[in-house]
């Protein structure tokens, strides 16, 4: 809940709500981009982005380097799997 | 175990370790009269037992694992009050999965759940919102809880669903604030920790200024850190330099993700949905001030304490709890009375005992020693 996972923004979904959606490891989910949209990176330069994703929301935009040591280190713990678990729990 | 093994062999962890040594040495802290160093944050726990991180430094330094998981420190009061709230038949309970297991003083999530209470596990609070607009003649309510790194999440899903009119979604806020947490810790009389490191996600959200006062009113150095086995490494290395050279300061190792004045957006939705509360109360701690946060007025229909009659009673932590010790210093994990006899991870008494990520429970998943004998080594102390 409180771990931050790495993923990709692949395209915008809904400017208006700030909704993208993500690739984390193969995973596709919409994700809420509020947090990265500052001035000077609107909603539409967020695509491509790498950004830590927490709870659904992209907190922090990283570079692609630090995204691959995040994600072989939190693989390894064991917590990406669970992460992509219940990103994909259906409603 | 890839990671660890190469985290080990890693040259800069080996220079780091040697340093690390050193630094302790020239500080003159003995075994006897270690430095006590917290890291607060439930996540760097979780990583310092997974990485062996206390077996690579000198005897001379301990680390006194904090109250950092927001799940750990729910009251049982509060577990009592999902229940209630789940139980209701026109509710559907939504939470993060975590919270599943906290024992409550009837049962806990898990078990309500099993007995016919619609709970649904969910990853994120947008997904409570989907199912409030899936199911309009029911009420979902969101379970929310964590420390700053989660508050803005559930305050953007208040805000979006007052701007599409959603009216039978709201939050149970159950969320805590880190710096007057700290704060207490420090003010506690039997309070022994020499310096801090601070969490990395919660400083992402609110930046690296609000733990100022722990340098400057408390004169203790503070290091906000990132949750790679290095960076927990070299962030102990900053903190002993800090010692050696005679500063307190705070200084942010986890730079790459944390700006010094945080995130706008995150701090912008926060301070629009929640305020903060007088008090809170901790599973282990006792109670708090201003340790919590709640829906503003403003956002009221949203605020399922308002909607919803909860009860709110507080339940006292078990008399043979020393959570509250173990946090501040005073005494290691399984030095607790009940430590691996009546508490442990199955049926936990005490909050550290809840998830990998409390103190007690990770000697359980991680420790390199054996629960049995840490046990005997107990008894053969009292
Ligand atoms: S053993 Fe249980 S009661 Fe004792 S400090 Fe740990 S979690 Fe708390």
């Amino acid at each position: 809940m409180c771990l931050g996972i790495p993923g990709q923004i692949l395209e915008i979904t809904d400017a208006e709500n700030s909704m993208a959606k993500v690739d984390v490891s193969g995973v596709r989910r919409e994700v809420n981009i509020a947090c990265i949209i500052e001035e000077g990176h609107p909603v539409e330069d967020c695509v491509g982005d790498w950004v830590l994703v927490h709870v659904g929301f992209a907190m922090s935009r990283i570079d692609e380097e630090e995204a691959e040591k995040t994600l072989a280190i939190l693989s390894e713990l064991g917590e990406v799997q669970e992460a992509l678990d219940s990103m994909q729990t259906t409603l | 175990m890839k990671f660890v093994d190469e985290f080990r062999d890693n040259g800069k962890a080996q220079s780091l370790k040697r340093e690390i040594h050193a630094l302790a040495e020239r500080i003159g802290c003995s075994p006897d009269k270690p430095l006590l160093l917290m890291e607060f944050c439930g996540g760097h726990t979780h990583a310092i037992f997974r990485y062996g991180i206390e077996q690579m430094l000198p005897k001379s330094i301990e680390m006194v694992h904090g109250p950092g998981c927001p799940v750990c420190v729910l009251p049982m009061g509060r577990v009592d009050d999902c229940v209630t709230l789940a139980e209701r038949p026109e509710v559907i309970f939504a939470t993060f999965g975590d919270a599943m297991r906290v024992p409550g003083s009837r049962k806990s999530l898990l078990q309500a759940k099993a007995e016919g209470a619609d709970i649904r596990m969910v990853y994120s609070p947008l997904d409570a919102l989907t199912l409030a607009r899936k199911n309009p003649d029911r009420e979902v309510i969101f379970f929310g809880l964590g420390f700053e790194t989660t508050m803005p999440s559930t305050a953007l899903t208040v805000l979006q669903a007052e701007k599409e009119g959603i009216r039978n979604f709201s939050l149970f806020c159950n969320h805590i604030t880190t710096v007057p947490t700290v704060k207490a810790i420090l003010d506690s009389p039997d309070m022994r920790i020499d310096g801090f490191l601070a969490p990395g996600h919660v400083s992402m959200v609110i930046g690296a200024r609000p733990f100022d006062f722990v340098a400057r009113d408390y004169d203790r150095p503070i290091v906000i850190t990132g949750f790679e086995p290095l960076d927990i490494l070299q962030s102990i290395w900053m903190l002993l330099k800090q010692f050696a050279e005679g500063r307190s300061e705070v200084e942010n190792q986890y730079a790459r993700i944390v700006p010094p004045d945080g995130n706008r957006a995150a701090l912008e939705a926060i301070s629009k949905v929640f305020e903060i509360r007088e008090f809170f109360e901790w599973r282990g701690l006792g109670s708090i001030d201003h340790s919590g946060v709640r829906i503003r007025k403003a956002y009221a229909d949203y605020d399922a304490e308002r909607k919803f009659a909860v009860p709110n009673l507080k339940i006292a932590d078990p008399k043979s709890c020393q959570c509250g010790e173990v946090i501040k210093g005073v005494i290691k994990p399984w030095e607790c009375k009940i430590f691996g006899t009546a508490c442990t991870p199955e049926t936990p008494m005490g909050a550290l005992m809840v998830s990998s990520e409390g103190a007690c429970a990770a000697y359980f998943s991680y420790g390199s020693v054996s629960i049995d004998e840490l046990v005997a080594k107990r008894e053969a102390g009292s």
